[in-house]
């Protein structure tokens, strides 16, 4: 999830960070005005039909930054009629050219540009990720991504074929129908743009569950929707939880596709929801532990550098984080020096701060769970050499931590923790490592640091992982596909790989006369 | 599968020799590493013939302790460095030609077996069933080495490129209408793309699959790269779809046994899945339409197999001003039939596969006699051995009945009246499956109005049924998820790794 912030230098060090920020990035104003907070069906605002409302919190100090309606099943209902009366035969979005949904995305991205550090502050305030980088690398990513799938909409095509005998044969690779979508906390804006692109290209109708932690990005950016001129019904959002709204919209018997990303025992939920409903085609986007592998022959100024930015990008909170990093024997000493004065050298504070590199975990759930993790570390053997404890009074901040002397089989090594918390293991032959590599569950993303082309190629061959990266970490571009091997996933988002999942193949056979190649 | 006489672009001509009257059943246990196994409990199940109600043989029970076996053989043939793994994609290829090549010289065989086994017609089997198998094994086998990923102009200084991976041991369980098309369509891709599979053919009709499984052998594949364990749905096909070490379910059989695979995944280990399951396929039939090719199309649509197709044209519509006289048409055609047994040339129509079936079926034409349909003609069970069901017309059939809702899945037609082309287009989509259609029309606009609108994977315009390797299957809705054949077939087989790389410049 980084691309603009590796355009910033080979290191993404604090003063290259401070410097670009005050070049480009405009001041934040920290205390924005709340435009949206409820429900948007049919390009409308609604309450929530019980009423209820819920906070949204800044997790830098545990303030409320406002409640917002919430979702449940009867908004879910509402939303999902208001979308399948949008995606009905002879509507205004159905007999849209496709050219022109490519521009009402173009649109929606200018629109994003117009408000881009309104939006960068918004979710800054809500997420907690320094402002800086919501700016630079979230907000650059959501608009390439928008229009990188604008221009796919005229572009998808079907084939025809030359089927045995007198018939003539084609496919339509038309829209699957009303798609529920439920987006993480993460990477708000970026997550709600991976999801709406493909579905919107393709002419599908949308109903997206945002995170309750972090609900109001998405909502600006649903004006935004109205605002480019999309049709009431095509997209649809609505805050709420996922045992209420999100396990409505995975069971609903008139939604026809769920894309999810986020754990992998929600992943399974959903899955199972979807099998025990109406058989709903599935997308998941879900957890990892990927492994970054340092061979003793890689560039060490840029492993260790990589390598910390892998883990504590976004405070540990990516799916894709490298959290397992296994380290060649003979440079494992140096690496971990080296690494433990990164750790200790990053700045953690105020997130509108253009010097801070990292700012508070996105909420008291994920900050105990967080702290839990590190001492289960310490309790089962790891040597912790530096932070381990929070790191200010009050918000949900935690010190950039690195446990040494890791082993595979310790909780750290294998359950995603989801936080600045970085664990280096020790190697010694490639075989070795590729099966320790592969020994999880997991399978989303891998990265191999080295400058032998045979080791490289042979590395990215036989890891089990949806992305793998060489010399570099967290690499994304929207013509790429990312998605997950194993229990990290079904399916591909992004490039046009991520298109196959929001078409049906429809194939048409008409009997001909007579056949003429 | 299909409704189509015919597969090959000749196959009228080629002559269809005398089935085998000393079948041998060499082949009854479990396959294994290229090896027969008994099963771990010792049990076994009876095959009978559903044309005498006889059995065949016994053949070894698979249950979860085979498949564990079967699955650990897989995984051990998947191992990086394996022969499987470090063959070249084209050697894959010629394996799988060389097995269509012994399909071929045993097909006169397979086919006797098929049509022993299965009650299918025996001219059928031999055309259809064989000549599609043999043609979509030479299909996928000629795309192993074309399996292309992509390099992609990522921004900024990287080169990125995507590898089409093997997803790893693929369970694959088949049903009893199509026993060696559906192990074909499942099997070949699976190869062609390098992953490795454990198959549970139907338990009513295991016996060309392990035939099949000899041939693999013979051919010269590795051993754990395809094993086939017969057993039952509950006990092995559970086992399966719910196995911590297999990678991926592909799974063709009812909506409800559906639902419990993707359960299953969920519950385990989010294996990928694949599902070809039931339909209710509407077939149009519009005043304009040449009559006697709709009559045709539209009576092999849904009687072709005994009606034990899952694109069934189960819902006939056909317009108001053609409809007595097409109803008319469609009596006479049914009652052309000769049923008995399918090995003999003269006999039309075999039996249903077991007594199961057919016993649902009759219930089914009850309820349809009762809800106020008329029976033009059949409606009961023909013979005193075997399970045979008359063919069976339905005419005034309304869109609440059971029988215009429910898959029957037996010889039986329903005809139902329409009267404008928005009508039909809404209640031919007013169902949760969306398998197949039908249209037949002479119009342009009708034909492409209708094609668009219709929620079906696949919909066939002044045809029904035909086949193809060439061509995608699979449906809309909940009559499954993924497509078998034709290219977007390989999706469904690989794991698609982007592989980014830093580099110090970038060129275009």
């Amino acid at each position: 999830m980084l691309r603009a912030a590796a355009l910033l230098g080979p290191r993404l060090g604090r003063r290259c960070l401070s410097l670009a920020a005050s070049a480009t990035v405009p001041t934040p104003n920290e205390h924005p005005e709340i435009f949206y907070n409820k429900i948007f069906i049919n390009n409308e605002w609604h309450d929530a039909i019980s009423q209820k409302t819920f906070p949204t919190i800044n997790p830098s100090t545990g303030d409320v930054i406002c409640q917002v309606a919430e979702g449940d099943k009867a908004d879910v209902d509402k939303a999902v009629k208001a979308a399948r009366e949008a995606f009905r035969h002879g509507s205004p979005w159905r007999k849209m050219d496709a050219s022109e949904r490519g521009k009402l995305l173009n649109r929606l991205a200018d629109l994003i540009e117009r408000d881009r550090a309104y939006l960068a502050t918004l979710e800054t305030l809500d997420n907690g990720k320094p402002y800086s980088i919501s700016y630079l690398v979230d907000l650059d990513m959501v608009v390439k991504c928008i229009r990188y799938y604008a221009g796919w909409a005229d572009k998808y095509h079907g084939k025809t074929i030359p089927m045995d005998g007198d018939y003539f044969s084609y496919t339509r690779h038309e829209p699957v129908g009303v798609c529920a979508q439920i987006i993480p906390w993460n990477f708000p804006l970026l997550m709600q743009a991976w999801k709406l692109g493909p579905a919107l290209a393709t002419g599908n109708v949308v109903v997206m569950k945002v995170a309750e932690q972090t609900p109001l990005t998405a909502l600006y950016v649903a004006n935004l929707i109205k605002e480019a001129g999309f049709p009431p019904g095509v997209v649809n959002i609505i805050p709420g939880y996922g045992p209420t709204a999100g396990a409505a919209l995975a069971s609903h018997m008139d939604v026809d596709k769920v894309a999810f990303t986020g754990s992998t025992e929600v992943g399974s939920l959903i899955q199972v929801a979807a099998g025990s409903s109406n058989l709903k085609k599935v997308t998941l986007e879900l957890g990892g532990k990927s492994p970054n592998i340092i061979l003793s022959d890689a560039n060490m100024d840029l492993a260790v550098e990589q390598a910390h930015f892998a883990l504590f990008f976004n405070q540990g909170q990516c799916c894709c984080a490298g959290s397992r990093t296994y380290v060649q024997e003979d440079i494992y000493s140096e690496f971990v020096e080296r690494s433990v004065a990164r750790a200790k050298a990053r700045v953690v504070g105020n997130p509108f701060d253009s010097r801070t590199e990292q700012g508070p975990q996105v909420d008291k759930e994920q900050y105990k769970k967080i702290l839990g993790y590190i001492s289960s570390g310490k309790d089962e053997g790891a040597k912790l050499l530096c932070g381990g404890g929070p790191a200010a009074d009050r918000g949900y901040f935690i010190q950039p931590t690195i446990f040494g002397d890791v082993q595979d089989n310790m909780t750290i090594a294998r359950e995603e923790i989801f936080g600045p918390v970085m664990q280096i293991m020790k190697f010694k032959t490639v075989e070795e490592v590729v099966e320790r590599a592969n020994d999880s569950r997991y399978g989303l993303a891998a990265a191999i640091f080295t400058k032998d082309l045979d080791k490289a190629n042979y590395l990215s061959q036989v890891l089990q992982a949806g992305t793998v990266w060489i010399n570099c970490y967290d690499v994304f571009g929207a013509q790429c596909p990312f998605g997950g091997y194993k229990m990290s996933g079904n399916g591909r988002e992004l490039g046009e790989y991520g298109l196959q999942a929001y078409t049906e193949v429809k194939t048409v056979t008409i009997k001909v006369p007579q056949k003429n190649s | 599968m299909s409704s189509k006489e015919k597969t090959s672009s000749n196959p009228a001509e080629e002559t269809i020799p005398t089935p085998l009257t000393n079948l041998k059943i060499q082949f009854t246990k479990i396959f294994i590493n290229n090896e027969w196994h008994n099963s771990v409990s010792g049990k076994k199940f009876p095959v009978i013939n559903p044309a005498t109600e006889e059995k065949i043989c016994d053949v070894e029970e698979g249950d979860k302790e085979d498949v564990d076996k079967a699955v650990k053989a897989a995984r051990e043939a998947f191992q990086l460095g394996s022969p499987w793994r470090t063959m070249d994609a084209s050697e894959r290829g010629r394996l799988l030609n060389k097995l269509a090549d012994l399909m071929e010289r045993d097909r006169l065989l397979l086919a006797t077996m098929e049509s022993l086994n299965g009650g299918k017609i025996f001219a059928h089997a031999y055309l259809m069933d064989l000549g599609l198998s043999v043609n979509a094994i030479r299909y996928n086998a000629s795309w192993a080495d074309k399996i292309q990923g992509r390099t992609i102009p990522i921004d900024g200084k990287f080169f990125s490129y995507t590898r089409h991976e093997p997803i790893g041991v693929c369970g694959q369980i088949l049903p009893w209408n199509f026993p060696l098309v559906a192990l074909v369509l499942k099997m070949a891709p699976a190869l062609c793309c390098g992953n490795t599979v454990v198959v549970k053919p139907a338990e009513q009709t295991p016996l060309t699959a392990l035939y099949l499984a000899s041939l693999v052998k013979e051919a010269g594949f590795p051993p754990g790269v395809v094993n086939i364990v017969p057993g039952y749905g509950p006990t092995a096909g559970a086992a399966i779809s719910s196995h911590m070490d297999v990678d991926k379910v592909s799974f063709t059989g009812s909506t409800e046994v559906g639902l419990l695979i993707k359960q299953a995944a969920g519950k385990s280990n989010l294996k990928r899945v694949t599902l070809e399951l039931g339909g209710k396929s509407p077939c149009i039939v519009f005043a304009d339409a040449d009559l006697d090719n709709a009559v045709e199309f539209a009576h092999q649509g849904v009687f072709f197999h005994q009606g034990q197709c899952c694109i069934a044209a189960s819902r006939l519509f056909v317009e108001e001003s053609i409809y007595n006289e097409f109803v008319r048409k469609s009596i006479e055609r049914a009652k052309k039939y000769t049923l008995g047994n399918p090995l003999k040339p003269e006999v039309h129509q075999g039996p249903q596969i077991d007594k199961e079936q057919y016993t649902k079926i009759l219930d089914l034409i009850e309820s349809g006699k009762k809800e106020g349909a008329k029976l033009e003609c059949g409606g009961d069970p023909w013979g005193d051995k075997g399970y045979f069901i008359q063919p069976t017309v339905f005419s005034n059939v309304t869109d609440d009945m059971r029988i215009a809702k429910e898959e029957i899945f037996g010889p039986v037609q329903q005809i139902m009246k329409f009267k404008t082309i928005d009508e039909v287009i809404k209640r031919a989509n007013n169902t949760h499956y969306g398998l197949a259609a039908g249209v037949f029309t002479k119009d342009l606009d009708k034909a492409l109005t209708v094609s668009s609108a219709l929620q079906a994977g696949t919909v066939w315009v002044n045809c029904y049924g035909g086949p193809s390797p060439q061509v995608p299957f699979g449906g809309f809705k909940m009559s499954g998820n993924g497509r078998e054949m034709g290219e977007y077939g390989l999706h469904e087989y690989i794991e698609v790794k982007t592989v980014t790389v830093k580099i110090s410049e970038k060129n275009s």
